[in-house]
């Protein structure tokens, strides 16, 4: 069904004039996005989206343009102003686009034409029902902030004049509540999520129970004491941070001076119980992928093995510059040209439940939601500071709720601190996966 | 953009199956970056986006559908296809006749960026390196950025309205990288304004260049943060995201609606300390989030939130308004023709008060200066915010000490709002911000005074 955005890339590729390296990624989105309150449809939107990006490479100069549309007139438009836009780059001895690397692109589950099947009323039902179990789940639940249902079918096309030629087509859908508890003049909320890549993989009823328990074990929540505790991020905390720690690791910020692992490889940069690995080849993660943004073969890496540094992602220009081979971990919308990134990152799974882990810990906090990450994390100096609320843990037992406090450290002691990885993977709505974390002496700023 | 006989055809397809509000809802807008990294201008970009976001409303439930495809049949298809999504009953007739109105911001774009030559663009670029380069062998990396868009908008909707407008914007950053001994650090200068290529008659970019080194550097010598409750002193223009998070959200009419706003319901009481005066305003010429109109083409307005520490009003956009029977404070935006609007702010400000900065901080025995805040968030059912400080020092008896390394502060909105203790006289705007709100990000402002909070919780890692 993607053919024929194919077919416009290879038309793109075909006008370079002689002297060009031409690339074009064509991507085309049907997305459905439902929202229900109060029992009946807030918002539906339902919309197919398309776009062009342009890369064009001549003598070491490097021009990009895009559109979002389709139209012959827009890529034509496209074309002629990447064109004009190489002229005022700087002379790169090391640009240029992707070379075919041999890797066959492997052949993922990633498609189901499940979801196009699946009738628009089917999925407000879906909707309604999330939102009916939350206000069901506990009499203090006083409302929901929101309750939807999302949908998406990307599609991708990347051809270049290097031979690059891949076409690809996901999809994918999740449900995602916020619920609020209420006691006197006291709210809390909670959140919860289903994930999948067809409407039948999702649970609505385990969303909702997991959201109404997490605000309803809010309740009463207090300031706890400032101090240097034992802290159990949850899966969903885990992989905010795992998202950052993926930014120290990217070829292109080693390259240009801002990672802090920059001069590492090969050295133990955290516990021996981490190991932690890129792939996007691992379907059931939300961000699987079978071809990365330069259109190579996504791949399997490990990038820290039993807190070893064995390796950095690149993408074609990243790797030709350090000197090595692209990871495939070129990022890309059409709206960009590739920089690096980590796709789906994970921690390998230990062997301890979370009850375990909690069981082991005699002073601590179980953290449930962080906020101000993106204020609060310096990936450069590795310095972080984020708003955080949980329980505590007292006697190896969950205790009472405690919000508006901050945990801090740094990404490299906090690494070296990690006592225990559980055993509970979670898939979410992002690009890593979540587990159980126990970090040892996070300082914890309160009353 | 589009004819008004084709609007009017398309708003009354829209409203054929019974819908009770429809709107058409059309951009066309084109982005130019450059980004030197590296000592290398990487790449200029350019690009466009066009296209028409399409709602129609019946009881509660919205439905919407957006095309790129301009073309009467593209936006019959778009209007029908929300139309559908809003479940309407049908058996509707509606006529939709258009009354044309203009759009005024009260003053010119002097120089349209995309009449500039790339080449003076990238000359920037150049010039901002070499000047952050030079402020010391321990700046060890650089990059630059700049950018520029025009926003041509047009709404039309079955009350009749129709309005276009044009949005220019234009910005420029800078980031440094120092290494010295106990690692890296980083520093950033930005500037963004609702105006053309002028923005460099009222910048020199040689000196944002140098205070965004000169922050890495400082930082080079800071300590780590305090861990605990002090009083914080925010330096003038530094600090608008404080009330940006600490009570802007929570006065967006939708939040409020749901319940999911700490600021529910209180509307006449005293909720900050008297003195405070927050406002939101989206008449403020050449700000960063200036409009001449909003997302739902009703005119951007200055609304005063908070006056002398009482709740006034809250935010409002046309369907939360339309709910409560009054009008739209001039609040509804979107990211793009791809989004449904929603209650957003545009730059909203706190007032300055009478008091000398220099004494605010002269008066402080211990504590810390925050002079540049970096980004924040806030749950607004719960009121809990946090907002990082990218610059900030100690204050020992009295006096600006030691720089500090960055971290988050976590409060309480209506606490917070109480315990505002000092306004200073310097009120000034602050650099430009990018506001999220379910996944739609649009360009917002905020300006501060020097405050001071008597308490609030830094997440420093130092007893």
């Amino acid at each position: 069904m993607s053919e024929d955005l194919l077919a416009i890339a290879d038309r793109v590729v075909a006008m370079a004039k002689p002297g060009e390296q031409i690339e074009a990624v064509v991507v085309r989105g049907t997305e459905t996005e439902i929202r229900v309150f109060g029992g009946d449809v807030e918002s539906l939107s339902s919309a197919q989206s398309q776009g062009v990006g342009i890369r064009i490479v001549v003598d070491g100069r490097q021009g990009f343009a895009y559109a979002g549309s389709l139209d012959e007139s827009a890529i034509a438009e496209t074309l002629a102003d990447a064109r004009d836009n190489v002229s005022f780059a700087t002379f790169d001895e090391f640009a240029g686009l992707a070379e075919p690397d041999g890797v066959v692109i492997p052949l993922l589950d990633l498609h189901r034409d499940a979801m196009i099947s699946f009738a628009t009323a089917d999925k407000i039902a879906m909707a309604i029902e999330l939102e009916r179990v939350v206000m069901a789940a506990d009499p203090r639940i006083s409302g929901i902030e929101s309750a939807e249902y999302a949908d998406s079918i990307s599609e991708a096309a990347i051809a270049s004049s290097a031979g690059i030629r891949t076409v690809g087509s996901e999809t994918s859908c999740f449900l995602a509540t916020y619920a609020m508890a209420t006691e006197g003049d006291e709210t809390q909320t909670g959140f919860g999520f289903s994930v999948g890549r067809e409407p039948s993989d999702l649970t609505p009823s385990a969303a909702a129970i997991e959201a109404a328990e997490r605000a309803t074990r809010m309740l009463g929540a207090v300031q706890p004491a400032s101090g240097r505790l034992t802290v159990v991020l949850d899966p969903w905390v885990t992989a905010q941070f795992l998202g950052i720690l993926g930014y120290t690791l990217d070829g292109e910020s080693v390259l240009k001076g801002r990672s802090l692992f920059a001069d590492r490889l090969g050295e133990s940069v955290g516990s021996s119980l981490l190991t932690l690995i890129d792939d996007p080849t691992d379907v059931r993660s939300f961000t699987a992928t079978d071809a990365d943004g330069e259109g190579l073969a996504a791949r399997r890496n490990v990038l820290i093995e039993n807190g070893v540094l064995q390796k950095f992602v690149h993408n074609a220009y990243s790797a030709r510059r350090a000197g090595t081979v692209s990871t495939g971990n070129a990022v890309r919308g059409f709206k960009s040209t590739p920089s690096v990134g980590c796709l789906s990152v994970s921690l390998v799974p230990g062997s301890s439940d979370p009850a375990a882990l909690i069981a082991g810990i005699d002073d601590g906090v179980l953290v449930q939601e962080v906020s101000g990450l993106h204020s609060g994390v310096n990936p450069v100096s590795g310095d972080f500071s984020t708003g955080a609320e949980g329980l505590r843990i007292r006697n190896g037992e969950l205790a009472e709720p405690v919000r508006e406090f901050t945990i801090a450290s740094t990404l490299q002691k906090m690494l070296r601190d990690v006592q225990a990885v559980g055993n509970d993977l979670q898939f979410l709505p992002m690009n890593a996966t979540g587990v159980s974390l126990v970090v040892a002496d996070l300082t914890v700023s309160g009353s | 953009m589009i004819e008004q006989s084709v609007l009017e055809e398309v708003l009354g397809v829209a409203m054929r199956t019974g819908g009770e509000f429809a709107e058409v809802f059309a951009e066309d807008r084109r982005n130019a970056s450059a980004v030197l990294d590296d000592g290398r201008v990487e790449e200029l970009t350019s690009g466009r986006d066009r296209g028409a976001g399409i709602r129609v409303v019946v009881g509660d439930t919205t439905g919407f559908a957006h095309t790129a495809d301009l073309t009467e049949a593209g936006l019959i298809a778009a209007a029908e296809a929300a139309a559908a999504a809003a479940r309407g009953g049908g058996g509707g007739t509606n006529v939709v006749a258009l009354d044309r109105r203009s759009a005024s911001r009260g003053y010119d774009i002097e120089t349209y960026p995309g009449d500039v030559p790339k080449a003076r663009k990238v000359e920037l670029l150049g010039r901002a390196n070499d000047a952050a380069r030079a402020v010391g062998d321990a700046i060890s990396q650089v990059s630059v950025s700049y950018g520029d868009n025009r926003r041509h908008i047009l709404v039309a909707n079955s009350d009749g309205l129709f309005v276009e407008d044009d949005t220019v914007r234009t910005f420029f950053a800078v980031s440094c990288v120092a290494t010295g001994d106990a690692g890296m650090q980083t520093g950033r200068e930005s500037v963004g304004h609702t105006i053309g290529f002028e923005l460099f008659d009222m910048y020199d970019v040689d000196q944002l260049a140098r205070n965004a080194a000169d922050r890495a550097l400082t930082k080079l010598a800071a300590r780590p943060a305090p861990s605990g409750q002090m009083p914080v002193v925010i330096g003038s223009g530094g600090g608008g995201v404080l009330f940006h998070e600490a009570c802007g959200h929570g006065l967006e009419a939708d939040l409020v609606a749901k319940g999911a706003s700490v600021f529910r319901g209180r509307v006449g009481q005293q909720v900050a300390s008297k003195g405070v005066t927050v406002v939101d305003d989206g008449t403020m010429e050449r700000e960063w989030g200036n409009i001449a109109v909003d997302d739902e083409g009703n005119p951007a307005q200055r609304n005063v939130l908070i006056e002398d520490g009482v709740l006034t009003d809250y935010m409002w956009d046309h369907l939360r308004a339309r709910k409560e029977g009054r009008r739209s404070s001039g609040n509804g935006r979107r990211q793009s023709y791809q989004n449904l609007p929603m209650v957003r702010m545009t730059n909203t400000y706190l007032l300055a008060g009478e008091e000398d900065p220099e004494a605010i901080i002269a008066s402080t025995p211990k504590g810390v200066y925050v002079k540049h805040l970096g980004g924040g968030q806030v749950n607004t059912a719960t009121g809990d915010f946090v907002f990082g400080m990218t610059e900030a020092y100690l204050i020992e008896d009295g006096k600006i000490t030691e720089p500090l390394r960055e971290g988050n502060l976590i409060g309480n909105g209506p606490e917070v709002l109480q315990r505002i203790d000092a306004l200073g006289n310097d009120f000034a705007m602050g650099p430009p911000g990018t506001c999220g709100k379910d996944g739609q990000g649009v360009p917002v402002g905020d300006g501060v005074p020097t405050l001071r909070v008597s308490s609030l919780t830094i997440g420093g890692t130092a007893a």
